[in-house]
């Protein structure tokens, strides 16, 4: 039986089964659109969010992050493969859309890409093909054997994603091996044969096929060519599916990210601090009350796991993980808004997707954010389901007298408000130094805004009384709010307290305009903030340490020389001064002017910064942790060789400090407000403050 | 199920600084700042709870004057349903009796099958639950820990002594008196209060409530405040001065023999 001849060139093939390119091209496309668009439904639902902004800062980002995949690089090893496999893909972009084409119009070349050009364009792609298939292998190899910590999924947060991670892997393999056998075939359609690339894959399997027949070889490659277009409309269709939809998705993404540090999102977007009372529901309490944006987030994550790798309440085993927060939203999209079928009912997300312990366990040090190569937001959603369990009523008890407490007192403690400016009354700070209290009879050009802990806890008012004798030595008229000042509300405002934060807030703000202040200074990197980021039409502000940094390149402030040369200085980055506000060489610069003074850095420093455990109403709350983020720090600073640590936070301060009794490492390791350190090297060149000095010692400081 | 919760304003005495006036015979209370009664307010968190389960409506009621309205104010806005204010000259001094006089002409005004009260006001005696119960003649259980409804009875269990239950069977209506930690009371914030700003609060007096003036009010108050004092310091402390380890044994051993480890 002698059955009709097969065709012999590659596109007699291609033109026999143009009708079937075609239906499956029509198919895959509508199938994709079909997905993509019932996987925007959500969006719709979802509330607003102005990200419209600010369009050629936002071009800036993609190019950086996502183009220049600028974070990738801080895993060295994954992140290579990332930006080879991404490379590979845009430079392959052109050459799929070509070889879809060539199914329906074998005569199709793609415009720009004729001649020379379209040579150079097959032998980079040839390579492109090549790396991106051997990146799949490794990065198999990888996942199988070497299964790194940060992939593993824990069980109270659901199966392992292995297998799925390796089919998906697997296709793009095959894709690329079917991309490179129709090059192959195609390029042996003539006598003699295109040159291909050396070495690389379509040349390998040039080789492979070159012996063979004619008709062999066309098979192959129209074979090739099936298998490249199910394989491609597959993978298109399957990638809303899963952690792959962030090849479509992360552009937008990273082009809607959030552009400002240290910020919150409103309570809702588009609607004023003074309408706010209109606003029938706060916060996130459905799966709806996200912003789109958010959704967007929740399908960008690719579950590389760095956020959590990064978290400090994860490696404190508190019950989050950055990861699964949205790992969890995204699996509760999928649920309620399936492809196929209506939206199920939507359900409250406290104690049907998050637990309340897994919500308040963050302490809003950034660390997952500023990692995640996406730009994916965390603290706002944080902060908007704390917001959405605030207005439920469903706060932990140890939260609640603190909350109290600053809405009668203006403090967590519940102190009197008349005491707080009681630190600067002590008689021996005040023969050396006397604090203004800006009353209204008293003004000063600058304000030195204190906040509740430095007012008011006996150990961090050392830090109140340093930063005012440094202030005080480079000259500056300063005076403080006393009595009139009240909480900053910083932590208020992140622990979804926003009417509680504005009542705080509008009050300052009232008081520190009644001062008659032409600019700020704290020593406490929550307050400046919330100054700086959360208030309106105040003073510009700084951080003590800029103030001193300046004044130390100035010349102002020179120091006199380190006694004890066996202690190893380290600085630790607060969270609020390091990662939300950019400052990290001032404190260093400060510190390097000490002459003797012997510094190192840790492991994790300046972004990469570890959480002490958090400040504000963080202090209050009584967390379910195996281990204090403060031990895991002090640890880190032992590692490093270290016996000071020095940081410039009074929060840090506190919960550094406890951490260093509980490690039992008294007496091996302390802990040292950078204004103290400063304070107590300063060299004094005056009479007058010669004497302060010797004062200063008596009270010790 | 009608609920009806005693509550009372007090000073705060986690927000506030306690001292005698010069005269020695009540506290300062010029800068106090108050709240409601902490074991009052998780009388009110059950009956929100038990109204959510069971249906009705809860109602919280205090004797006191104007000032007191902001501890009702904040129980609306923890979620009940309507707060009234009893409030007149004649009230004014009365002891404990003379409150729970007025408490009782105020529930026989109404129906309710079950009136809570807290175990005892921060400032108070710990009285007028146990005589309203007797003016009224309902069954009555204090130090109240945990509560279940059964039929149209219900299953309370009260605190006793070392940290034990007790489980009463009791019959409504009735009066209990809840013992804090009976549940964990919802958040109040400033957004919740500033929603139920402009609910009407009825301010009710002597002769809405019918009581007689002559049994009320400080002329009749058989108990009165004579004197305030604060105790002197004594040498109750204990120093331990063992190793950290020796420390922490010593202090479970303690903790244990005062109940309150098992």
């Amino acid at each position: 039986m002698i059955g009709p001849s097969l065709p012999t060139h590659l596109h007699e093939w291609l033109g026999m089964a143009r009708s079937l390119c075609l239906t499956v091209h029509v198919l895959g496309i509508l199938c994709f659109v079909y997905i993509v668009a019932k996987r925007l439904v959500p969006l719709v639902r979802a509330e607003r969010d102005l990200r419209f902004d600010h369009p050629l800062t936002r071009m800036g980002r993609v190019f950086k992050f996502w183009l220049g995949q600028w974070r990738h690089p801080r895993y060295k090893f994954a992140g290579t493969i990332h930006i080879l496999i991404f490379s590979g893909f845009i430079l392959l972009a052109a050459r799929a859309f070509f070889v879809l084409i060539v199914g329906v119009n074998q005569d199709f070349v793609m415009p720009g890409l004729s001649g020379r050009v379209g040579q150079l364009y097959d032998i980079v792609t040839d390579y492109a093909a090549t790396v991106v298939f051997l990146c799949m292998v490794i990065a198999t190899v990888r996942r199988l054997v070497f299964k790194p910590a940060r992939y593993a999924v824990p069980a109270k947060y659901g199966k392992g994603r292995t297998a799925d991670a390796i089919f998906l892997l697997g296709l793009i393999a095959i894709l690329m091996v079917a991309d490179s056998l129709f090059a192959a075939s195609h390029s042996l359609q003539g006598r003699p044969a295109e040159e291909l690339a050396i070495l690389s894959l379509p040349w390998m399997l040039q080789i492979a096929l070159a012996s063979s027949s004619l008709v062999t070889i066309s098979a192959s490659g129209f074979a090739a060519y099936l298998i490249h277009e199910l394989a491609f409309y597959f993978l298109l269709c399957y990638r809303p599916f899963g952690i792959q939809f962030h090849v479509e998705t992360s552009l937008f993404s990273i082009y809607f990210a959030k552009l400002e540090r240290g910020t919150l999102k409103p309570v809702r977007w588009g609607i004023s601090d003074e309408h706010l009372d209109q606003v029938k529901s706060f916060g996130v309490k459905r799966f709806e009350d996200f912003t789109w944006k958010h959704m967007l987030d929740f399908y960008s994550c690719a579950d590389c796991g760095r956020c959590a790798d990064n978290c400090p309440a994860n490696a404190a085993g508190r019950p989050l993980a950055p990861r699964f927060l949205t790992i969890k939203a995204r699996d509760y999209a999928f649920q309620h808004y399936p492809v196929f079928g209506r939206a199920n009912n939507s359900k409250p997300l406290i104690g049907n997707v998050y637990s309340e312990d897994e919500i308040w366990s963050c302490t809003t040090c950034g660390a997952c954010e500023e990692e995640c190569p996406l730009l994916i937001e965390y603290i706002d959603k944080l902060v908007d389901l704390r917001r959405g369990m605030i207005d439920d009523g469903n706060v932990p008890q140890s939260l609640q007298r603190p909350m109290k407490a600053l809405e009668s007192r203006g403090n967590p403690y519940g102190k009197l408000e008349k005491k707080r400016g009681d630190w600067t009354k002590s008689p021996e700070f005040r023969n050396n130094c006397n604090v203004k209290i800006l009353d209204g009879k008293r003004n000063a050009d600058t304000l030195y805004f204190v906040d509740s802990i430095t007012s008011y806890d006996d150990r961090m008012q050392s830090i109140g009384r340093s930063t005012s004798r440094i202030l005080d030595h480079i000259g500056e008229d300063f005076g403080v709010l006393g009595p009139a000042e009240k909480d900053s509300g910083h932590d208020v405002r992140r622990f979804g307290e926003e009417m509680l934060f504005l009542a705080l807030r509008d009050h300052n703000i009232d008081a520190v305009k009644a001062s008659g202040a032409k600019r700020i200074v704290t020593a406490d990197p929550h307050a400046y903030n919330a100054l700086r980021h959360d208030y309106k039409d105040v003073p510009p502000v700084e951080h003590i340490s800029q103030v001193m940094a300046r004044e130390v390149k100035a010349g102002k402030i020179r120091f006199t020389q380190i006694a004890n040369e066996e202690k190893v200085f380290v600085y630790h980055d607060p969270c609020y001064l390091g990662r939300h506000n950019q400052v990290y060489d001032d404190p260093r610069t400060v510190l390097d002017a000490i002459p003797g003074l012997k510094r190192i850095e840790m492991t994790r420093s300046r972004d990469r910064s570890f959480c002490c455990g958090g400040g504000g109403l963080m202090l209050f709350y009584e967390p379910k942790e195996e281990q204090r983020m403060g031990v895991l720090r002090v640890r880190m600073a032992a590692e490093a060789g270290a016996n000071v640590i020095v940081t410039a936070c009074p929060f840090c301060l506190v919960n550094l400090e406890d951490a260093v009794k509980v490690t039992g490492m008294e007496g091996k390791m302390s802990v040292i407000d950078l204004t103290e350190l400063v304070d107590q090297y300063i060299m004094r060149e005056s009479c007058a403050e010669t004497q302060k000095l010797e004062q200063t010692a008596t009270c010790g400081g | 199920m009608e609920i009806l919760v005693c509550v009372r304003r007090v000073p705060d005495t986690s927000e506030n600084e306690i001292a005698l006036n010069i005269e020695g015979n009540d506290i300062e209370r010029d800068e106090l700042v108050y709240s409601v009664n902490e074991a009052d307010n998780y009388a009110v968190e059950e009956a929100l709870q038990i109204r959510d389960q069971f249906g009705g409506t809860v109602t919280v009621v205090t004797v006191g004057g104007q000032d007191d309205e902001e501890v009702l104010r904040r129980e609306l806005a923890m979620g009940a349903n309507k707060a009234v204010l009893l409030s007149d000259d004649v009230f004014s001094g009365s002891d404990g009796r003379g409150v729970a006089t007025i408490l009782k002409e105020f529930v026989q005004k109404g129906h309710y099958d079950l009136i809570l009260t807290g175990v005892q006001a921060e400032d108070g005696a710990a009285q007028v639950g146990g005589m309203l119960a007797a003016m009224l003649d309902y069954p009555f259980a204090s130090l109240v820990n945990s509560i279940a409804a059964e039929n149209d009875k219900l299953i309370v269990s009260r605190e006793i002594e070392g940290g034990n239950k007790e489980v009463n069977e009791i019959e409504l209506p009735c009066v209990l008196a809840i013992q804090t930690g009976i549940n964990e009371p919802r958040y109040v914030g400033m957004r919740g209060i500033r929603q139920v700003a402009s609910v009407p609060i009825p301010t009710l007096g002597a002769g809405d409530l019918g009581v007689n003036p002559a049994t009320v009010g400080e002329r009749v108050a058989k108990v009165k405040r004579v004197d305030y004092f604060v105790p002197t310091l004594g040498n109750g402390a204990e120093m331990l001065h063992g190793s950290r380890e020796e420390n922490a044994e010593k202090i479970i051993e303690l903790v244990a023999a005062k109940g309150g480890l098992k």
